[in-house]
């Protein structure tokens, strides 16, 4: 019966199960990478740990929009070349014409809106299935950018633009953002909690809740402190937890991220409600270009150089992080938070694996695997067949 | 060799401690029909996938007879070697694969390791011959044939594996009268043949008229076995609901006031077949506070007719529709929910419900932005609506966030009228409200109804059961073969006279 509740418990409360996946990787890394000599693992370090999130950042900023796409019952192949232009795009602008930043950033981040909302409209205007619009802005962003790069690297770009990328905050802006996000999570959850109550609604135990707080705080301060005994929150990774926020609010408190997972769950009685659906599907499409921007400008800024083969193969690593999420195949079902942590753990596995000095062969044969089961375990988890 | 074919002795059967069958005996003679009722829920599907041993042997208790001797069958496969064959209420056919190859799917015939064709096609001829069927052609693809004819090439596929006993569960609920006619005609004549078989039904009348014994089980338990001499269709419902049903209909006096809507020289072309045109230049009006019935037989143009006032009719079509007098134009179902113009379509599963969304979600899709301030939504608002909503329509769900597809069909079918009826329509279409619907439920539909045109709201409904149409309508709207065949104010109408109207042998307009 134990073993029933525990089921269910991590069937309800996904991110749990996959945090304790996170932990489980961390700590076998962890036992691998120690020196006996120093009595230090160099995987569990703090140094590495920013380096690990600055890693994941970029896959994390596709797999937030690239949840709404899946959810919504799309996909979309063509992130990866489309973050490689968008960041060739900037270096470009930074590098030959010196625009200034905002100037950059402001034209980097409309036009990957305005690819995003093309891709969104062949989709659901024009009725092209996503899939094979997506395969071919795949080939054609890549050449694009080859197009426009001459196939060369350039470098350097402004120091500016490079601390995007590269910066780290101070700490002081750090332990404040920390006691901010948790004063406003304990508040949204008491609000929650109230609200449930006063329409009757069956709410957790008051133990249990405030063991979430709890659980949660320490997790928040746990990385706080770890970030800023090293040199501080990496911007990036401030960006990716924007990203993380402004994206949950629009998944589980508005109108419009409502009608993403009514859309995918059916999408005929969605619009038989009196629900524009392509237009929904459309800005969907547009949030996955916006995103593609930013992690284009972010690539660009951390290698402080446009290249023209930035982000190959960034859309797989972005959808495998959803699927690894719990994101499902079928449209209707999936979380933004869900993805964060397959994304944390793609690169927890690439990291961990390269300071082992795993061959890169090795590396993919071991992610492709750890796909496939992840998303079994989550099948036989939830007790139902996604597909 | 015993006397029954088939007994179910005592036969109970739990899902995680809850009994879903309870002590429910079936027993069925060789060539004798028996009659299966009881309301959505009963536990009818349940009993019989314990038959076919959907649920194998040992996960329910009691005792299958198969001939006199006791059946422990592990699998569908197995039950089918013993001869109990089920026709579901959704057709189980492969549309691209032909006829033959459907009847033979599973069992084909075949010369080392390849298909044989020609005495797959031959032999689908026999079988469906002997159903006296002529005019399917078992080459083609099953596609090509109506939801009547597939259900004959289903019998043949039971007939082709030398099916005893035939189980038919709800197997008219999609054909038009004609095709109901031919198959009840057939099963009389594999009756006469030897052929047992258990048919599942809410039609009652079809249950009357081709079982010997009808057995009726209530919320799994064993209400009665009779022969159906004992029994009339109002006996059976007693039995199925455990309460007399006087007033099927509980009829309300309404206010009629002044035309809302007007429906001109609407016409619409089928979307697979475009020169052939489904509705032909039918115009009607609808009042205020008026329930306007649309009868006629299934296939004859009448959800096309509906699907287009309401936007949602995918093909090409023609027309105008007034609110008040004035000429508006809906292209999507959108403008239609905007102008005051509601529906509720025709399949729940599949264009009503967002399946693993929360009930109380469902209700609100249509209304979001009521509660929303710069498209975020006050969910505290929300769920005062919801929970009134919930109260106010009676739906039964332990959580108002309960995904919906774990409600039943009653629940779920009220929650949808919810959503339509939230955004506050003028004109509310009702396209077959109670298909799938238990008779419970059923009787809250047609208060809600009443309640609506009372509150001055245009109810236009569709609907194939012809004494729900002449229940509740103020009017009735005929229509046959995309035809407006008869426009009549229902007073003393009867069933007959919408009949003879939809076929086409009157012209008269009341």
């Amino acid at each position: 019966m134990t073993n029933m509740n525990l089921r269910k418990f991590l069937s309800e409360n996904k991110i749990v199960a996959l945090l304790i996946v996170v932990g489980l990787i961390w700590a076998l890394f962890g036992y691998l990478t120690y020196n006996a000599d120093t009595g230090v693992s160099g995987f569990l370090t703090a140094r590495n740990f920013s380096n690990l999130l600055r890693q994941m950042a970029i896959t994390g900023i596709l797999a937030a929009a690239m949840v709404f796409v899946i959810v919504a019952g799309e996909i979309d192949l063509s992130v990866g070349s489309l973050l490689g232009l968008l960041g060739g795009i900037a270096a470009i602008l930074d590098v030959v014409y010196g625009w200034p930043l905002a100037g950059t950033i402001s034209f980097v981040l409309l036009a990957g809106a305005a690819l995003g909302l093309m891709n969104g409209w062949l989709t659901a205007y024009l009725g092209i299935p996503s899939f094979i619009v997506t395969l071919g802005g795949q080939l054609a962003f890549r050449g694009a950018v080859l197009g426009l790069t001459g196939g060369i690297t350039i470098a350097p770009v402004s120091p500016s633009l490079r601390y995007i990328g590269q910066g780290y905050l101070p700490g002081w802006f750090g332990n404040g953002c920390a006691i901010a996000l948790f004063l406003l999570l304990a508040f949204m959850a008491f609000r929650t909690r109230r609200k449930r109550l006063q329409h009757s609604l069956r709410v957790p135990t008051p133990v249990m809740e405030v063991m979430k707080l709890v659980g949660i705080g320490v997790l928040i301060l746990g990385f706080v402190l770890v970030l800023n005994s090293y040199q501080g929150i990496p911007v990036p990774v401030l960006v990716l937890l924007f990203v993380l926020g402004i994206f949950t609010i629009i998944a589980k408190g508005t109108v419009f991220g409502r009608y993403i997972y009514a859309v995918g769950s059916n999408a005929e009685a969605t619009r038989l409600s009196g629900v524009n659906t392509n237009l929904v599907k459309m800005v969907v499409f547009g949030l996955m270009g916006l995103m593609a921007a930013l992690a284009g400008l972010t690539t660009t800024a951390r290698l402080a150089a446009g290249t023209p083969s930035a982000g190959f193969g960034g859309e797989l690593d972005a959808i495998a992080s959803c699927f690894i999420g719990g994101t499902s195949m079928r449209g209707g079902v999936g979380s933004v938070i869900g993805a964060l942590v397959g994304a944390l753990i793609m690169a927890s596995l690439d990291n961990g694996m390269s300071m082992l000095g795993v061959d890169t062969f090795w590396q993919q044969i071991i992610k492709g695997i750890i796909l496939v089961i992840a998303v079994y375990l989550d099948i036989i988890s939830s007790g139902v067949k996604r597909l | 060799m015993s006397e029954f074919l088939l007994e179910m002795k005592n036969i109970s059967k739990s899902f995680s401690g809850v009994k879903a069958l309870d002590g429910i005996h079936l027993k069925v003679r060789r060539g004798e029909c028996v009659g299966l009722c009881g309301e959505n829920g009963a536990g009818k599907s349940t009993l019989m996938k314990v038959l076919s041993a959907v649920y194998p042997y040992g996960s329910w208790e009691g005792e299958i007879l198969w001939e006199g001797r006791e059946l422990k069958a592990s699998s569908i496969r197995e039950t089918e070697k013993a001869g109990i064959a089920i026709i579901h209420q959704e057709l189980m056919m492969v549309p691209h694969l032909s006829v033959a190859e459907n009847i033979f799917l599973g069992s084909e015939i075949s010369n080392r390791g390849f298909l044989d064709y020609d005495a797959m096609n031959a032999r689908a001829q026999d079988l469906l011959a002997k159903l006296n069927v002529h005019d399917i052609n078992p080459a083609l693809p099953a596609l090509n044939y109506s939801g009547g004819k597939q259900q004959l090439i289903e019998i043949a596929k039971a007939l082709n594996k030398d099916a005893k006993l035939l189980i038919l569960d709800e197997p008219t609920s999609a054909l038009t009268a004609t095709e109901i006619r031919t198959l009840l005609d057939l099963i009389k004549n594999l009756k006469a043949e030897g052929l047992a078989c258990v048919y599942i039904s809410h039609k009652l009348e079809e249950v009357a008229e081709i079982s010997d014994t009808v057995t009726v089980i209530r919320d799994g338990t064993h209400i009665g076995t009779r022969p159906i001499g004992e029994l009339t269709t109002a006996g059976i419902v007693t039995m199925m609901v455990g309460r007399e049903m006087k007033n099927l209909y509980p009829k309300e006096d309404h206010a009629i006031g002044g035309v809302v809507l007007e429906a001109r020289n609407v016409s619409c072309w089928d979307v697979t077949n475009p020169e052939r045109k489904v509705v032909d230049d039918v115009s009607f009006q609808i009042r205020k506070g008026e329930i306007l019935g649309i009868a006629g037989l299934v296939g004859a143009g009448r959800t096309e007719l509906v699907s287009t006032l309401f936007g949602a009719y995918p093909g090409s079509h023609r027309g105008s529709v007034h609110l008040d007098g004035r000429e508006i134009t809906i292209r999507s179902p959108r403008d239609a929910v905007k102008a005051g113009i509601c529906m509720v379509p025709e399949d729940r599963k599949r264009s009503g419900i967002l399946p693993i969304i929360g009930v109380g979600h469902n209700m609100t899709i249509s209304v979001l932005n009521r509660f929303a301030a710069f498209g975020l939504i006050d969910e505290h608002e929300e769920l005062a609506q919801i929970q009134a909503e919930i109260l106010r329509l009676k739906i039964k769900t332990a959580d108002p966030m309960l995904p919906i597809a774990s409600l039943s069909g009653g629940n779920q079918q009220k929650a949808v009228l919810s959503k339509m009826m939230l955004p506050d329509p003028r004109i509310l279409i009702l396209d077959e409200p109670t298909r799938g619907v238990d008779v419970g439920a059923k009787y809250e539909i047609y208060k809600l109804i009443f309640a609506l045109a009372k509150a001055g709201v245009a109810v236009l409904m569709v609907s194939s059961e012809l004494t729900e149409v002449l229940g509740i309508s103020d009017r009735v709207l005929v229509i046959g073969e995309g035809r407006l065949r008869g426009d009549f104010v229902n007073d003393n109408l009867t069933q007959e006279h919408v009949l003879a109207a939809a076929l086409g042998q009157t012209t008269q307009m009341a």
